[in-house]
Parts: structure tokens; sequence; C-alpha cells
């Protein structure tokens, strides 16, 4: 049925184009509306839509503060973080799954995760900086020198682009990973309370609690950015189907294609880690339950990946404010643990339609 | 001349040269075969002619002019690959597989267009799979997947067609039909070949050798015992196909 609507290619008129991304609109605002309303204090939809009104077109309904407070300066927030890393973070993993021709590929593939872990622990547990820095410009930073060790040990055993630098880029991630670990569960053990070790294991699943228009202005414009990048190589990640081999064949210049989009997937999962935390499971699990609703062809899989992943963690974190009464999961666990089961249901029902 | 090398070398870095001195000039519209055994060089000078690979010497010249300085995507408008083990496990569908040989041609000011579908429709009509076209890639046999490889670099609309041993791993009568397949395009082809008899079809061969051209000519005329005791290391009995007259290679150790 989608078949017949988007055609065969993939590659839809400008109509049909605009009216897929009118929908797509929708639905993500249908979801953030959603994840607006629900909550300890449950909000009517009309005071949500009101709020808006009042702050961004100045109309004056008259609220209670409180509501209109926690709408604005809360829940919203998060609503717009949420899609953002869901966002982020499913396309980051689809570009390098597809770049690297591995279906376990995920964002923190390159060390990014464990980097940023290392650098938080840095500065909230060793004290690095002493209170000058705060503990996202600590997770970034390490995301970054993480990042950065893996790509120079990559390049440095890669030789050729190709298969042969896939497997590199791999291997090469899962050392850098490894080493970051290790260097955060060594400043873990050696100096840090057991209070200081659970606030860091909370972080580490991931945390929107935090999250006020500041960060917004970050986390909008680096996934915006990084969307219009990857986007821009939908038919260059088809060419990839085949191999990287095939891409140089058909006239791809591989090696600017994959360090472009690895290193724009990288800083924009190191963006959204430094804000959120590791949160799992979306970058690896969104891309495959995208490809089994929209097929392969990256002009439907991107955008198909980018919506799945931001409206799944804005359900995510829905969950999390309100599974348990007065206490906020780590919202990793909950796309853990609605997300598997999900994900296994889709392997087997994939499996039968083959 | 269509595509010609020059004194073409290739090493990996910090390595042994892999290909040299090679001096081979193809003609519009033959078919070239490459022989040689395994090692001699064969995938890297289609790669190298591909412009997949960068010459360390020498250069790659397609109508004259260096791949050197080309795009990639110009010479993959010219030039198009079968590899030897190009293979997906995507659930993608034979068409889009095809489709997806239309990226050099396509951009942001020159999206898909009807005139795109019916390449699609004319590549797969070439190699039969028209019936196929809405069948997953992982659902295809082997002989059926060398043909949409086929079709893929066919939808490239190359003006030369490399192909890197097609008929491998394919049983006898999916050997013949691709083989038989690839003749009837009527396209300037070099096709990289194990089986000397099936060689004997071919307009030109290159015998490769330790990297090196060791001979270049008609088939009747190169594969003399002489050499192939040289280059192949086998004895040979040269009988002849009483149908035809083709000369039928029967090997044996030397």
């Amino acid at each position: 049925m989608s078949e017949a609507i988007v055609g065969a290619n993939g590659f839809q008129p400008l109509g049909r184009w605009i009216a897929s991304l009118l929908k797509a609109a929708a639905i993500l605002i249908a979801a953030a509306l959603a994840g607006i309303c629900i909550g300890e204090t449950r909000i009517p939809p009309e005071t949500v839509m009101q709020t808006l009104a009042n702050r961004l077109f100045d109309a004056s309904y008259a609220l209670d503060p409180i509501d209109e407070g926690i709408v604005w300066n809360y829940r919203l927030t998060r609503a717009i973080v949420a899609a953002c890393c869901g966002a982020g973070l499913a396309v980051s993993g689809l570009v390098l799954q597809s770049l690297l021709r591995n279906a376990l590929a995920d964002p923190y593939l390159l060390g990014i995760s464990a980097g940023a872990s290392t650098g938080a622990v840095l500065v909230s547990v060793a004290g690095l900086g002493a209170g000058a820095i705060s503990l996202s410009a600590g997770a970034f930073a390490g995301a970054l020198a993480a990042f950065g060790l893996v790509a120079a040990l990559a390049r440095l055993s890669g030789g050729n682009a190709g298969v042969q630098a896939a497997g590199q880029i791999v291997l090469a991630g899962i050392a850098g990973s490894q080493l970051f670990n290790a260097l955060t569960s060594f400043i873990i053990t050696r100096s840090a309370n057991s209070e200081q070790a659970r606030g860091i294991m909370f972080w580490l699943l991931g945390n929107l609690s935090g999250v006020r228009w500041g960060e917004v202005g970050t986390a909008v414009p680096v996934v915006c950015l990084m969307l219009v990048v990857c986007l821009a190589h939908v038919r260059a990640l088809d060419a990839f189907t085949f191999g990287a081999d095939s891409a140089a064949a058909l006239g791809v210049p591989v090696r600017r294609v994959q360090a472009a989009l690895i290193l724009v997937a990288a800083l924009a999962t190191a963006v959204l880690v430094s804000i959120v935390g590791s949160i799992g499971f979306v970058g690896l699990v969104i891309p495959h339950a995208a490809r089994f609703l929209v097929g392969v062809r990256h002009a439907r899989l991107m955008p198909a990946t980018a919506l799945i992943g931001a409206v799944f963690l804005i359900a995510a974190d829905v969950l999390s404010r309100t599974l348990i009464k007065g206490q906020v999961l780590p919202i990793g666990v909950i796309t853990a643990l609605v997300g598997a089961p999900a994900f296994a249901f889709i392997l087997i029902r994939s499996r039968r339609l083959r | 001349m269509i595509l010609s090398t020059h004194d073409l070398g290739w090493s990996p870095r910090r390595g042994e040269m892999i290909v040299r001195n090679l001096d081979i000039a193809v003609r519009e519209g033959e078919t070239l075969g490459l022989v040689g055994p395994n090692g001699s060089g064969k995938s890297t000078l289609l790669r190298l002619m591909a412009g997949i690979l960068t010459p360390s010497r020498g250069d790659v010249r397609l109508g004259g002019r260096s791949l050197r300085a080309m795009a990639r995507r110009e010479a993959a408008q010219s030039i198009a690959l079968v590899e030897q083990h190009a293979d997906t496990e995507d659930r993608i569908s034979v068409r889009d597989a095809v489709e997806i040989g239309r990226t050099p041609w396509l951009s942001a000011l020159s999206p898909w267009s009807a005139a795109d579908d019916a390449i699609i429709d004319d590549a797969l009509r070439a190699v039969d799979l028209e019936p196929l076209a809405a069948r997953d890639w992982t659902t295809l046999s082997g002989g059926e997947r060398q043909r949409a490889h086929i079709a893929r670099a066919l939808a490239q609309r190359p003006r030369v067609l490399l192909l890197d041993e097609p008929a491998n791993h394919l049983d006898i009568q999916h050997q013949l039909s691709i083989l038989d397949l690839i003749a009837g395009l009527g396209l300037t082809t070099i096709i990289a070949l194990h089986d000397l008899n099936q060689v004997m079809a071919c307009d030109r061969i290159a015998v490769m050798h330790d990297g090196r051209l060791r001979a270049l000519g008609p088939p009747k005329d190169v594969l003399t015992p002489f050499l192939l005791a040289e280059v192949f290391s086998v004895g040979v009995a040269i009988l002849s196909d009483p149908e035809d007259g083709t000369p039928i290679l029967r090997f044996k150790p030397l």
C-alpha cells in the first residue's frame, strides 16, 4: 500500500513529498502534545495549547501559573529534547550501520558513550576543573577525546578504504570503548563514595530531568544540521548496499562520504550524550524497526528512522515519569525494557514474511 | 581506443607491486578476456580500470583522458564493474538493487525521472529478470544474483563493462547462460575468466603472470602449450571441436 503511494524507487514527486512531511509533522506534534499532557500532574490539552498561545503569540489566556510553568519550562523542553535525541541517535545508528555494513553498529560504537562517562566522572568524582566545568562539558570533552582516539586508531590500522576499513573502525571502536570504560571504573572505584557512584550510574542510563531551554537551544540546531547533512547523502548511502567498493564503482567518493557522515554522526551523538547521558538501544534498534516498516532505500528509511526515533523517545520519557508513582526511572531502562520485546516481535514477524 | 593503460602499476602502501608495466589498449566493441593464475593481478587490474584503485604508477585513460583528471562520478558514467564478491544481507528488492546503478547519473538537479524507470526496465529485460523484479535479494539463487549485478551495471549505461569472474561458483548451465548473456550485450567488455576453454569466445585475451602482461592477442594464437606450461605450470593437448573446429584444451600435470 505504501509502495503505491510512494513509488517503487523511494524518491517521491514533490506534492507527495510535502504530504508525507506534513503527516510526519502531525505525528510528531501529536506525540509531543501527549508527552506534555501526561505526567504526575495531568494537564488538559486546552491548557497546553493556551500556554503555547500565551508564550508564542502573546495571547492572554488566564491560566494557573504553576500549570503554565510546568508546561512551558519542564514538559515542553523535555519533549523537544527527547524528540531530538530519539531522531539524532536513531539516524546516527542508521548511518553507521549503512556505512560500515554492520547490523550491530550503534552511535556508541565509536567510543562516544564510554568517553562521555569518563569525562563525566572526571568532573563529578575526581573533581577536575574544581567546579568550573559542568558535567555536560566534561562529558562532551570526554566523548570527543574517545572519538578522536578511535578515529586515529582506525586510520592508522585501516590501510585502504572499503570493507577492510569498515572492519578496522568497528575493532578500533571496541578497543577505545573498553579503554574508556576501564578508566571510568578505575576512577569510580578509587575515589567515588556510594552516593556519587549511584549518581553516575543514573546519569549513564539517561536522564532528561535537568533539561531546560538552554539544552533545547543546543540540541535542536545540532540535530537539524545533522539531519540535513545525512539527508543530502541518501543516494550515496544506497550505493553502499553492496559494500564500499561497489559504492566507489558507482562514482561515490567513498572516503569523503565516510569521513563526513561518521564525523557528523559522532559530533551529534557527543552533544546529545553530554546533555542527557547515554540512552541505549535507540540507535541500534530504531533503524531496524524502520527498515521493517519502509524498506531499505534511504530516501524513505532515513526520515522514517528519525520520526520513529523521536516519537519512541517521547513515549519512553512519558513512561519513565509515570511508571512508578513519585519516582523517575532512567530513560535508558525504559528504552530497553519496552524496546527489546518490541524488537523481538519485529524480528519474529520479519522471519515469517520472508 | 576506448580504454587504455599506460605503464600502469599499483602497490599497497609500503608493499610490493601487485601489477606493473601494464600497457593494454582495449578497442571499441571488443571483448577482452583476462586470464592468469590466482594472484596474477587480474582483479587489481579491473579495479584500477574501474577507478576504484588509484594507480601508483602510470595511468588508465578513458577515450584518451586520464581517470586521474576525472571525478569518480564521471568515470562511473562510462565504466561499470561487476565484482566477484559483492553481496548484501539487506532485504532489498531486485528492482531497487538495479536502481542503485543509476547513482552516478542522479543529483539534486537531475532527480529520478521516467527515463530512469525506462532504463531500469531495459536492464531487467536484458538479463531476463523482469518476472523477479519484486523479489527479495536474499531469495535469489547464485545465477539470479549475478544477473541482477549485471543489470545494475547496465543501469549505469556504461560504455565499458568490466566483469570479474562472473561465472564463478555457478553450475555449468548457468555459467554458459551468463557468458552467452554477456556476449549478446554488444558492449566493450573486459572479462576476467578462470576457465581457459571459455575464453575462446573472446576477441582477444590478455595473459597475466606475476602482475605483468605476459601475452596479448587472439586466444588461438596466445594459448600455446609453451605459454600454458610457463604461466599455469600445466601441460596441454589441444583438440578440436568436431562441430565448429573451436580448439579444446585438455590439461594434464607437467
